[in-house]
C-alpha cells in the first residue's frame, strides 16, 4: 500500500495523458448547426454504435436536433429498438474484449472527458502500422485498440519522420472523400459527440441569459434599497 | 451621539423599495422552485417505460386474449367471436352502466362493444373496485364455473366483481364502473398502439 | 387571563395579532430584537464583511440542492455514475440542480477562504472572539470532510482515485495505518461499501454537525459582538443616553439591506458559472470525472479539486524519512490544525492590519501569496517547472516545483510559528478612539 501511494504521488510527474504533446487541431463545433448535428448523428449510428454504446443517450432525445420521431425511427434506429431506449451497441462485451483487448468504452460522455479537439485530431490521426494488431496506429492515442473504422472515407495515411524527429501524416491511399470533405465529415461527428456529452447545453445557456437579466434588475433594486437606508448612517 | 440620524427618512420611497425587493425576491424564489419541483415529474426513463405499446393483433385468433403491459398495468387485447358480440347486445338489462356513460373510455369507443373495430377489444385489466386484475371467463353457462346463466365475461377473484366481454360491470358487483378502455389506435389493420389516441 | 404579561406586538400592521399570539408562547420578539434590530454592528464594515452571510447562503443552497439530488442518486458502485447522468439528462431540470450543487461546493470554499482571510487581516480571532474563531475552524474542517466524502459520490475516475489517495494517507501511519485504512474503506479497495458509508456521512452526519457548528459560531459572535476593519471594540464606547455603541448601527435593517447587495452580486457570479461554464475549465468539474471509476486504471494526471491543492502541494513536497511516509501527512494535517492556535500565537497590541507594523503586513502578504502558489502547484504535475540541471549539489535533477513547494511550506509555517516573536516586536501605529 505504501508503494501505491508513492506511485500515486509520483504519477502526476509523468506528464499528461494526451498523446505526448501532439498539437490538437481545433474542432469545428457549432451546436446551433442542426444539419451538422444530424449528419453527425448519422455517422455515429452507422459507424460508432456497432461497437460503442451511448447508454446515457435516448433516441427520443434526438428530437433536439430538429428530427421528428418518425425520422429518428427510420434513419437512426434498428427496428428492434424502441424510441425511448438508450443507444446501445449489439456487440457482446466478451467478444468486444476478445477482439479489441477491452470492451469499447461507452461514448455518452467522451466529449466531456476527452474534449472536442482531442476527438477531432484522433479521428483524423490514424495511420498504417504493420506492428499494430489491427494494422492501425494513431498519433494522439498510441497503440490504440480500435482499428480505423472510417478508413474507406479517409483513405490510408502513413507516418513520415521528417527532420529533427518531427513526424507528419501523409495520405498514401485516397479514400471516398477528399481530405477537406473528410475533415468536415469528422467535424460533424465530433459536433454530435459534443452535443451528446451534454444535451441540456443549449437550453442551459438560453435560461442563463434570462437569469442574468433578472439578476441585473435585482442588483439595481438592492443597491437603491441599501442607499436609501444608509442615508441614516453618519 | 449615535451613528443613526433619522432626519432624511423618505417613508414612501422606503416602502416602495421594500415592496420592489420583496417582489423581486418572490420572483427569484418562484424561478428556483420551477426546476426543483419540476424534478418530481416523471423522468425520461419513466416516460420511456410508460410509452405507448405496439401490439400485433393479426396473430390473435378468434376467441383468444393476450395481455400486454402498459404503464405497469395489464392491458387485455381480445379478438371476440361473432357469438360473443351478439351476446353483448343482450346483456343490457343485467348491467349497471350499459352505455358506459359514467365509465372511463375514449370518445371514439362507443356502444355495447366498447371498441374501435367490434371484434378487437382493448381494456385495462384492473378492477375499478380496488385494483385487482380480473380473470377471463369466456365460456357461457355451466362450463364457465360461474353458474348456468353466465353470459361470458370477466370475474374478479378479490371481491367477486363480474363484467361482460366488453368489461361492463354487472349489477350487484362491488365495482362501481366498467373497466377502463385505454387510448389506442390502429397503425395498420394488423397493428394497434396502446397509449396513443386516435387522431380526429 | 393573558398567557403572559408581555405587551402586544405593534408595528407589523395586519400581522400584529398573529405575532402577538406567537410572542406570548415563544420568545419571538426578544430574538428579533436581540439578534437583529438591537444587535449593534460596527458601522464601518467593508466588502470583506459580505462573506459571512454569503457562506450561510451557500450552506442553504447546498442543503436544498443536495436533498433534491438524493431523490434520484443511487449510492452504489454499480449505479452511482449512471444515476448522475440520469439526473443530468432524464430528470426534468436535474442538470440545473446538479450544477447548482457542484458549483456550490467550490463557491463554499471561495467564500470561506475569503471569510477566513478577513478574520486574519482584522484580527477577528483575537480576544474576546477566540471561540467564534475556533467554531469557524471546526466548520472549515467539517467542510473539508463534507467535500471529500461528497467527491466520491459521482463515482468517476477522479472520485475513485482521489478517495484512494486520501484514504491511503492513513495507511502511512505506523503500525495501525494499514488496518485503519481498511476499516475506513470497509474493503481492501475503495468499493461499494466505501461509497455507501461516504454517502451516509455526506448527506446526514456532516451536514448535521455543520448546522450545529454554524449555530455555535453565530451565538459566540453575537455574545461578543462583531469585530471591524479598525479592530476597535465598539461596546467600549457607549452613548450615555441610550446605552448603545456610538459607532454601532442596528444589524437590521442596515446590514440586512447591505448584505442583500452582496447576495445579488454573488448570485450573478454563481449563476454565470452554473449556466455558462459549470466546468470552469476542469477546476469545478474535472474532465476525468466524466469517465466511470475503474479500479484497474489510474488517470495519468490526478490532482485534488482546487480547494485542497495548497495542502496537497505540501503533502507531495515532503520526502520520506527513516523509511516512513507519514511526514507529509503530518505536515498537511498540521497546516490545517495550526489555525486553531491563532488566537494565542498573535501577541500584537492591535488587531487590524490597518494599525499593524510593517513586519506583520509583510508576513501576511507573503503568506497569502504562498497559499496561492501552493494551490497552483497542487493542481499541476510536479514537473511543471522542469528540473534543476544535474550536478547542482542537493537539488540537481530534482523537480524545481518540488523544491519551491518545500520552501513555501516552510514559509507557510513560519507565518504561524514566528508570529509570537514578530507580532510582539512590530512597530504598530496608534489606534484611534473611534471608528474611521
Amino acid at each position: 500500500m505504501k508503494k501505491l501511494i508513492a506511485i500515486l504521488l509520483l504519477a502526476p510527474s509523468l506528464g499528461f495523458a494526451f498523446g505526448g504533446g501532439v498539437v490538437l487541431d481545433p474542432a469545428p463545433v457549432n451546436l446551433h448547426d442542426k444539419l451538422s448535428l444530424q449528419r453527425g448523428a448519422q455517422v455515429f449510428v452507422n459507424h460508432c454504435l456497432n461497437c460503442h454504446s451511448a447508454s446515457a443517450m435516448r433516441y427520443s432525445k434526438l428530437t433536439d436536433l430538429g428530427l421528428n420521431q418518425g425520422q429518428i425511427r427510420e434513419n437512426l434506429m434498428l427496428a428492434s429498438d424502441k424510441i425511448g431506449d438508450p443507444m446501445s451497441t449489439t456487440l457482446d462485451p466478451k467478444e468486444g474484449k476478445a477482439w479489441f483487448g477491452v470492451m469499447p468504452p461507452d461514448l455518452s460522455l467522451v466529449a466531456r472527458s476527452r474534449g472536442a479537439d482531442w476527438l477531432y485530431t484522433y479521428l483524423r490521426g490514424f495511420y498504417r502500422d504493420p506492428a499494430a494488431k489491427s494494422g492501425w496506429n494513431n498519433t494522439v492515442f498510441p497503440n490504440v485498440g480500435m482499428p480505423h473504422v472510417l478508413w474507406e472515407y479517409q483513405g490510408s495515411q502513413a507516418l513520415q519522420v521528417a527532420d529533427k524527429g518531427a513526424t507528419k501524416l501523409v495520405l498514401d491511399g485516397p479514400g471516398k472523400l477528399a481530405p477537406a470533405e473528410y475533415d468536415k465529415y469528422v467535424g460533424d461527428l465530433v459536433n454530435y459527440l459534443v452535443y451528446m456529452g451534454e444535451p441540456a447545453r443549449a437550453k442551459r445557456v438560453q435560461i442563463g441569459i434570462v437569469v442574468m437579466f433578472f439578476l441585473a434588475v435585482f442588483f439595481v433594486i438592492t443597491v437603491l434599497l441599501k442607499k436609501e437606508y444608509w442615508k441614516d448612517v453618519r | 451621539m449615535t451613528a443613526i440620524v433619522l432626519d432624511q427618512v423618505d417613508e414612501k420611497k422606503r416602502r416602495f423599495l421594500i415592496v420592489a425587493t420583496s417582489a423581486a425576491s418572490a420572483v427569484a424564489a418562484g424561478g428556483v422552485a420551477v426546476p426543483f419541483l419540476g424534478s418530481w415529474f416523471p423522468s425520461a426513463r419513466a416516460l420511456a417505460a410508460g410509452a405507448p405499446v405496439e401490439v400485433d393483433v393479426s396473430k390473435i385468433e378468434s376467441g383468444q386474449q393476450i395481455t400486454v403491459e402498459w404503464r405497469g398495468k395489464p392491458v387485455w387485447v381480445m379478438r371476440r367471436t361473432p357469438e360473443m358480440l351478439a351476446q353483448l347486445e343482450k346483456n343490457d338489462a343485467l348491467l349497471a352502466d350499459p352505455q358506459s356513460g359514467s365509465s372511463k373510455q375514449p370518445d371514439y369507443v362507443k356502444g355495447a362493444a366498447r371498441s374501435i373495430k367490434p371484434e378487437v377489444f382493448v381494456a385495462v385489466g384492473v378492477c375499478t373496485h380496488l385494483g385487482c386484475s380480473p380473470t377471463l371467463k369466456k365460456e357461457v353457462g355451466a362450463a364457465s364455473d360461474m353458474g348456468t346463466d353466465w353470459p361470458g365475461g370477466y370475474y374478479c377473484p378479490c371481491h367477486n366483481s363480474r363484467f361482460d366481454l366488453a368489461a361492463r360491470v354487472f349489477k350487484g358487483s362491488p365495482a362501481p364502473t366498467n373497466l377502463e378502455i385505454p387510448p389506442h389506435r390502429y397503425l395498420s389493420d394488423a397493428r394497434i398502439i396502446v397509449g396513443e389516441d386516435q387522431k380526429g | 387571563m393573558a398567557v403572559t404579561n408581555k405587551p402586544p406586538v405593534t408595528g407589523a400592521g395586519p400581522f400584529n395579532g398573529v405575532l402577538t399570539w406567537f410572542d406570548q408562547r415563544f420568545p419571538l420578539m426578544v430574538l428579533w430584537r436581540t439578534q437583529l434590530t438591537e444587535y449593534y454592528a460596527p458601522k464601518n464594515f467593508n466588502v470583506w464583511y459580505f462573506f459571512g452571510s454569503l457562506a450561510a447562503l451557500v450552506l442553504v443552497i447546498q442543503i436544498v440542492s443536495g436533498i433534491f439530488l438524493t431523490m434520484n442518486y443511487k449510492p452504489s458502485a454499480e449505479h452511482a455514475f449512471a444515476s448522475v447522468e440520469y439526473i443530468m439528462r432524464d430528470v426534468p431540470g436535474g442538470w440545473i440542480i446538479r450544477y447548482i450543487h457542484s458549483t456550490g461546493a467550490s463557491a463554499f470554499f471561495i467564500v470561506v477562504y475569503l471569510h477566513m482571510a478577513r478574520g486574519l487581516m482584522y484580527g477577528s480571532y483575537r480576544k474576546p472572539r477566540e471561540l467564534t474563531w475556533i467554531f469557524g475552524v471546526l466548520i472549515y474542517l467539517c467542510l473539508m470532510a463534507e467535500a471529500f466524502f461528497g467527491y466520491l459520490l459521482p463515482w468517476g475516475q477522479m472520485s475513485f482515485w482521489g478517495a484512494q489517495v486520501i484514504i491511503n494517507l492513513f495507511a502511512t501511519i505506523p503500525i495501525i495505518g494499514e488496518d485503519l485504512s481498511v476499516w475506513i474503506r470497509g474493503d481492501y479497495n475503495v468499493s461499494d461499501a466505501t461509497l455507501n458509508r461516504f454517502f451516509a456521512l455526506h448527506v446526514i452526519a456532516i451536514p448535521m454537525a455543520l448546522l450545529g457548528l454554524v449555530a455555535a459560531h453565530l451565538m459566540a459572535l453575537h455574545e461578543t459582538g462583531s469585530n471591524n476593519p479598525d479592530g476597535i471594540e465598539i461596546y467600549e464606547n457607549l452613548d450615555p443616553k441610550t446605552g448603545t455603541p456610538v459607532d454601532g448601527i442596528p444589524f437590521h435593517p442596515y446590514y440586512t439591506v447591505k448584505d442583500l447587495v452582496g447576495v445579488a452580486v454573488f448570485l450573478i457570479v454563481f449563476c454565470a458559472i452554473v449556466f455558462f461554464s459549470p466546468e470552469v475549465g476542469g477546476y469545478f468539474l474535472e474532465y476525468n470525472n466524466f469517465i466511470p471509476a475503474d479500479p484497474l486504471t489510474t488517470p495519468t494526471h490526478i490532482a485534488p479539486v482546487w480547494y485542497f491543492t495548497p495542502f496537497y502541494a505540501m503533502l507531495r513536497a515532503i520526502p520520506s524519512f527513516f523509511n516512513m511516509q507519514v511526514w507529509g501527512v503530518i505536515v498537511m494535517g498540521a497546516a490545517v490544525m495550526i489555525f486553531f492556535a491563532m488566537p494565542w500565537l498573535d501577541r500584537g497590541r492591535t488587531k487590524s492590519i490597518r494599525y499593524r507594523g510593517p513586519i506583520y503586513s509583510a508576513f501576511f502578504a507573503v503568506f497569502v501569496v504562498t497559499f496561492v502558489i501552493l494551490g497552483y502547484l497542487g493542481v499541476e504535475p510536479t514537473n511543471v517547472w522542469g528540473e534543476f540541471p544535474k550536478g547542482i549539489p542537493m537539488v540537481g535533477g530534482d523537480y524545481i516545483a518540488t523544491w519551491v513547494a518545500r520552501a513555501l511550506t516552510a514559509v507557510y509555517f513560519a507565518f504561524f510559528l514566528l508570529m509570537p516573536w514578530y507580532t510582539a516586536r512590530d512597530k504598530e501605529k496608534p489606534v484611534p478612539q473611534r471608528l474611521t
